[in-house]
Formats: structure tokens, sequence, C-alpha cells
């Protein structure tokens, strides 16, 4: 075989590979198709065989530096150029520039006859020249078994397929074989049996009318690749594969927050809002406002100047910028900005597998921070909840893995059980808020509440959920002794403990001024009190005064009285 | 390598399907091999007995000219392929089953 110089991951020893350049197949397969071997694309009709083959070829023409033959069993190539004209590829301008050359082989079984030996050697001449007219190192055979039906000697057309094979593993070129699935069989003709690295198998499935394209590799030798079957969509860029379920949980955390938009939401949620990058469940019945929660979520996104997708599956993007205007949200202006778009589909109008990829395409496409689906629930119509469970998963595996906030709404029937098992997607997402119907009084009221929040501190009382024209807000329910009163209910508590309040004011401040007046009299009356004792205090002050008076009085006298008598008895005796 | 044998003398044929008196034959052979040998002897040969003189036969090599295989719709080889008359008819093998490269060619064969 002649050296290859292929542009893939190459481990020492192991399998060259081709990129075929289409969307996502070059992840299932690590790389591509083998290179400088033939591949087999089976499936049954209008599974998106001849254009597989075909990106193949104008993708390596283009990207990829390879040109490549196209050679047709089928389709004139003429039909050919206008068939995938629709896809951008333009076959005309790409022969001119001979990057790619188209050679359509017909056999007409009329004009044929058989007598005696033959080989395809006409038909390896015709595609050597071809191949060395331009150098090709793809070729594309679509669809081969066409011979079966033109010749007749099956013993001779199986010896040459096989040479063909050997012959095209020598070229050295990377070869698309198609084929079409017969029964039990991958093809009609057992080409499997010819191509043995590579079979891929298109598939086709209608489900309640509602049709999936999948794509399953049935075997590639000597390579990893994945199992599963994948599903694809063939839009105006071609095929695009989703290899869902390669993905794993080891995408980047964020501790950084977003807000939800509604502040007082954010301080139920410890202050800040939601993890970026995390997944919310908005659910509840209907009319309670989920979308409403969305839009401004995306509202609050916008501002933020992070861009942000909005999949609407049952409102037009008009409608609903009409309908968050009345509360005070300008979405259009978001849109005009080019940080919003709005895709609203029918969820009847793809499978599951093909919103999925839509999905993913848009992303890839916008580079969004925050993701809305509203409503998943809507998704039940074309899929059995284990379908939009998985559809989910991926979804959800995919932008965590980008680091994109996503939040979905879901509508629950009035019923406890619903509650717990919105698609049952409730244990994969990181934080799920609970709107609901709250019927009491003759009125209906919303009441919201968090029912879990992952990695962060969050509350855990029910809020009233207001919607007014400037917008939405939560408000703290009353808990009285009458239990838990909301909407006017509330209202009405709250008006009559105004009123309580302003009379046990009114009140109190009558009582003060009796207590002011009562002090003031008995301030009067002490202070009469204290003249009247200073006056008593006075009398009997002026009872020990004169009482002391008359003592010291006294007192001098009789020290006077005493003074003469001893002076008098002196002089007697000295008359003796 | 082409060869040309012109005929132009006409032979009385009575064939009744046959509106021309004349065939254009062309054999496609890829080298010599043995089918391609084979070939080209068988169709002399009967060329020479049931189509004297009415028949040009142009014998091409797609080893030497590749780019011819498109314009006849060659797959196989040996193919001899009648241009003329009209429509264009192909037979492929080595052309050793006599009666079957007649009623191919639409000859009615020289009775003996």
């Amino acid at each position: 075989m002649p050296p290859k110089s292929k542009k893939t991951t190459v481990h020492k020893n192991s399998l060259v590979k081709t990129p075929t350049g289409i969307d996502g197949l070059d992840e299932i397969t690590g790389g591509g198709l083998p290179a400088g071997r033939p591949s087999l694309i089976c499936g049954e009709a209008g599974s998106g065989k001849t254009l597989f083959s075909i990106e193949f070829i104008v993708r390596g023409a283009t990207q990829f530096g390879e040109p490549g033959v196209i050679m047709a069993f089928e389709e004139k190539a003429d039909e050919l150029e206008m068939n995938v004209a629709s896809l951008g590829f333009d076959l005309k301008k790409l022969q001119k520039e001979n990057k790619i050359r188209v050679d359509h082989v017909h056999i007409d079984r009329t004009e044929i006859e058989e007598t005696g030996e033959y080989d395809l050697d006409g038909l390896f001449i015709r595609l050597g020249y071809a191949i060395d007219s331009i150098g090709a190192k793809r070729v594309v055979l679509d669809t081969i078994e066409n011979l079966f039906a033109g010749l007749n000697n099956l013993g001779i057309l199986r010896a040459e397929i096989r040479r063909l094979f050997t012959w095209l593993k020598d070229k050295g070129v990377t070869a698309v074989i198609t084929g079409e699935k017969g029964e039990g069989k991958l093809t009609r003709q057992g080409l499997e049996e010819y191509v043995s690295d590579c079979v891929i198998l298109l598939d086709h499935r209608v489900a309640n009318k509602i049709s999936t394209r999948l794509m399953r590799i049935v075997k590639y030798r000597g390579s990893l690749h994945g199992t599963n079957e994948y599903p694809f969509l063939i839009d105006e860029e071609g095929i695009s594969v989703l290899p869902v379920t390669s993905l794993q949980l080891n995408g980047v955390v964020s501790t950084q927050k977003v807000s939800s938009g509604i502040p007082a939401l954010d301080n139920m949620l410890g202050g800040k809002g939601f993890f970026r990058g995390s997944s919310i469940l908005v659910s509840g019945t209907a009319g309670t406002g989920k979308t409403s929660i969305a839009a401004f979520f995306a509202n609050a996104s916008c501002n933020r100047k992070e861009r942000c997708i909005y999949f609407a599956f049952e409102e037009p993007p008009l409608q609903i910028i009409r309908n968050m205007q009345s509360i005070g949200v300008d979405l259009n202006l978001h849109v005009e900005s080019g940080l919003l778009q709005i895709h609203s589909a029918r969820p009847t109008l793809n499978g599951l597998e093909m919103h999925l990829v839509a999905i993913h395409k848009k992303i890839k496409h916008f580079k969004p921070r925050t993701v809305i689906l509203d409503p998943i629930t809507n998704l039940v119509t074309v899929g059995s909840i284990s379908e939009v469970k998985s559809f989910l998963i991926r979804l959800i595996d995919f932008l965590q893995g980008q680091n994109i906030t996503v939040m979905f709404t879901a509508l629950t029937l009035n019923s406890a059980v619903n509650e717990q098992t919105d698609e049952g997607v409730s244990s994969l997402v990181d934080a799920w808020l609970l709107v609901r119907d709250i019927e009491s009084n003759g009125e209906r009221n919303r009441g919201m509440y968090i029912m879990k929040s992952r990695g962060m501190k969050h509350s855990n009382q029910v809020r009233e959920f207001i919607i007014t024209d400037k917008g939405l807000d939560l408000v703290d329910v009353y808990l009285g002794q009458d239990g838990v009163l909301i909407g006017s209910a509330r209202e009405a508590q709250l008006l009559n403990e105004t009123t309580g309040a302003v009379l046990r004011t009114h009140a109190l401040s009558q009582k003060d001024k009796a207590i002011q007046r009562k002090r003031m009299v008995l301030a009067a009356k002490i202070s009469s009190l204290q003249e009247e004792f200073e006056s008593v205090q006075d009398e009997l002050n002026k009872v020990y005064i004169e009482e002391d008076l008359r003592k010291s009085v006294i007192e001098e006298n009789r020290t006077q009285l005493t003074k003469l008598r001893t002076s008098h008895n002196l002089n007697h005796g000295k008359r003796k | 390598m082409v060869k040309e044998s012109k005929a132009t003398k006409a032979v009385k044929d009575k064939a009744t399907k046959v509106q021309e008196d004349f065939w254009e034959l062309r054999l496609y052979i890829a080298g010599n091999t043995p089918k391609s040998v084979a070939a080209l002897s068988n169709l002399k040969k009967y060329c020479e007995e049931h189509l004297a003189n009415k028949y040009k036969l142009e014998i091409v090599d797609l080893l030497v000219k590749p780019q011819l295989a498109a314009g006849d719709q060659i797959l196989a080889i040996p193919t001899l392929v009648r241009k003329v008359p009209v429509p264009i008819r192909k037979i492929i093998g080595d052309l050793s089953n006599e009666e079957k490269v007649l009623v191919g060619l639409n000859i009615r064969p020289v009775k003996k």
C-alpha cells in the first residue's frame, strides 16, 4: 500500500483514519473512516446513503484537500448535481477545478447480451482513469449493487467485486461503497462479505408518524468506535451526527452564580441565584407563570450581555415577546441586539432525536451562555417518557459540558404524585422550582417553593408568587394563628394588622397622656406635702430651739446661783 | 490500435428485420488477455462468415485509451458494441457462443 499522509490522531501502529468532515461522525469513529480501505454504507432507500457518500467526497475535496471520484450507478451526473445543490454542494464547480470527478455508469439489461467469459476490467479502467486524472484519494461507488441488476453471471460479478475492493486497497484510496439494505442482511447482495473494515448502517425509522434518522457503526475493524445508534439530521448544511451517548460526566464546574432575574428568588437561593452551568427545572400547573419565569431568566442573561437561546415548543417568538411585554420585559430589545434567539417549533415537527440534533447545531452555532426550553413536557407528544428522559439527560450533559446554564419548564398535572416525576428529570436537574396553584377562599393564587437546589443554601419557605405589570415578585406568605394565608386573604390580614396597629398606637398615646397627667398631679401633691412637711418641721424645730434656749438659760442661772452660794460660805468660815 | 476492415460490396440478404445492410462494430478490449484474443478471433470469424464486406470493425484497447471507456458505458471486458444499425447493442464476454452473438447483433446467419 502506498504511504498515507492523513490528518488524524495517529498512535503508533494504529489504524490511519481519513476524516469525513461530516459533523459528529469523526467523533464517533475516533477520526473518520479507515484510510486507504473501503467502507460500506448501507441502509434502506431514502436513508441518506448517497448524500452521505457525496458529502464525504465534497468535504474531502474542499476541507481536506483530497480529490475524490464519484462513480454513480444510479443517478446521472447532472441529476446528482441538482440533488446535492440544495445542500450547497457545487459539483460542477468542483469538477471544473479538478477536485472531483463524477462518472455515471449506466447499465441497461436490454442492451446487453452475455456470451462466455468476461471481466469488469472496463470498470476498473474507468475508475483508474478517473482516479489518476485528478489524483483522487477518495472514491465513492453508489450503488455498486446495480451491477447485479444489469449482469447475469453472478459468479463473475462476485469475483470481480472482490477483485475491485482489493484493487481499491492497492490503489490506496479511501472508498465508500453504498449498498441497499437486504432482507436479514446488511445489503441485498451481501457486499459486507467483501468490505470487512468498516460497515456503517443508516436507518430511517418512523414511530408515531415521526421519522428519525439513525446511524450505527456495525463494525470497524481495528478501531474503537461508538456502538450505539446515533441520530443524525440532514439539513441545508448536510449531515450532522450527534455523538450523544459518548458524553461523560466530567464537565467543568463553576462556582459562579447567575441571577434568576427575580431578586426575591435570588434571595431564596442564598442571595445570588443559580450556579452557572447548572440545570434548572421550573415545573407547575397550567398558567402558573413558568414561561414568565423563563423569560425573566432570559432577560437577566441578556442584561448581563450573555447570549441566550430560547426554544419554545408552544408559542411563536412574536407571541412570547408580546406576552412578556405585558409584565414589563422587553425581549424584543435583546432579539434586535442579537443577544437573544427565540426558536419556535412544534414538537411534532421532528422526532426527539432530530430535535436534539437541531438544538445541538443551534447551540454550537450561536454559543449561548443560557438556554431555555419551554416546555419539555410537550415533547412527550413525540416520544415516550423514557425517550424524553434520555433526550434530556443527553441535552443536560451536553450543556453542562459547555458550562451553559439551562432552564426547563415543565407542565405538571394537578396531582401530588406527578410533582415528583416530571418526566423523571427531577433527579437530573440541579435546581427545581415548583410553582403551583393554591386555591382557597374562592380564588387561585400562585405559590412557589424550591424543591431542591444542589450545593447551596436555599429557603424552605413557600412564597407567594406575584405577577404584576412591573414584573415578577415573591412575597412571604402570612403565617398566623389561622394558618398560612395567601392572596387577598393575606392582603386582608395585612390590612387588619395595620388597622390594629393604628388603633393600638392611638390607645397607647391616650394612656401615655393620662399617665403624664397623673404624674403631674402627683408631682403637685408631692410638692405641697413637702411644703407641709417643711412647715411642720419648722414648728418642731422652733420648739426644740426654745427648749434648748430655756435649758441653757436655766443652766446659766443655776451656775450663777451656785457661784454666789460658794462665796458666801467662805466669808462665814473666816469669822470663826 | 485501431483496425479497420471495410466491406463495400453488399451481399444479398433476405433478412426481414434488418433495415440496414451495414454494420458498424466496436470491440473494447484491455490488452492481450486470453479473453480479448478469443473474442477478437471469434468475432472476425463470424463477421467474415455472415457479414462479409458489409461491416466495419473498430478495436479499442482501453489500456491505451482509457478515456474512451465512459463514452460507450463500458464495464465489462471484452465488450462488443453494435453502433449501427441502431439501437445500440452490447455483447459482453469472449463471444464463444456463436448463436448468441448473432442473435445479439441481429444477424441472420448465412446458410451454408
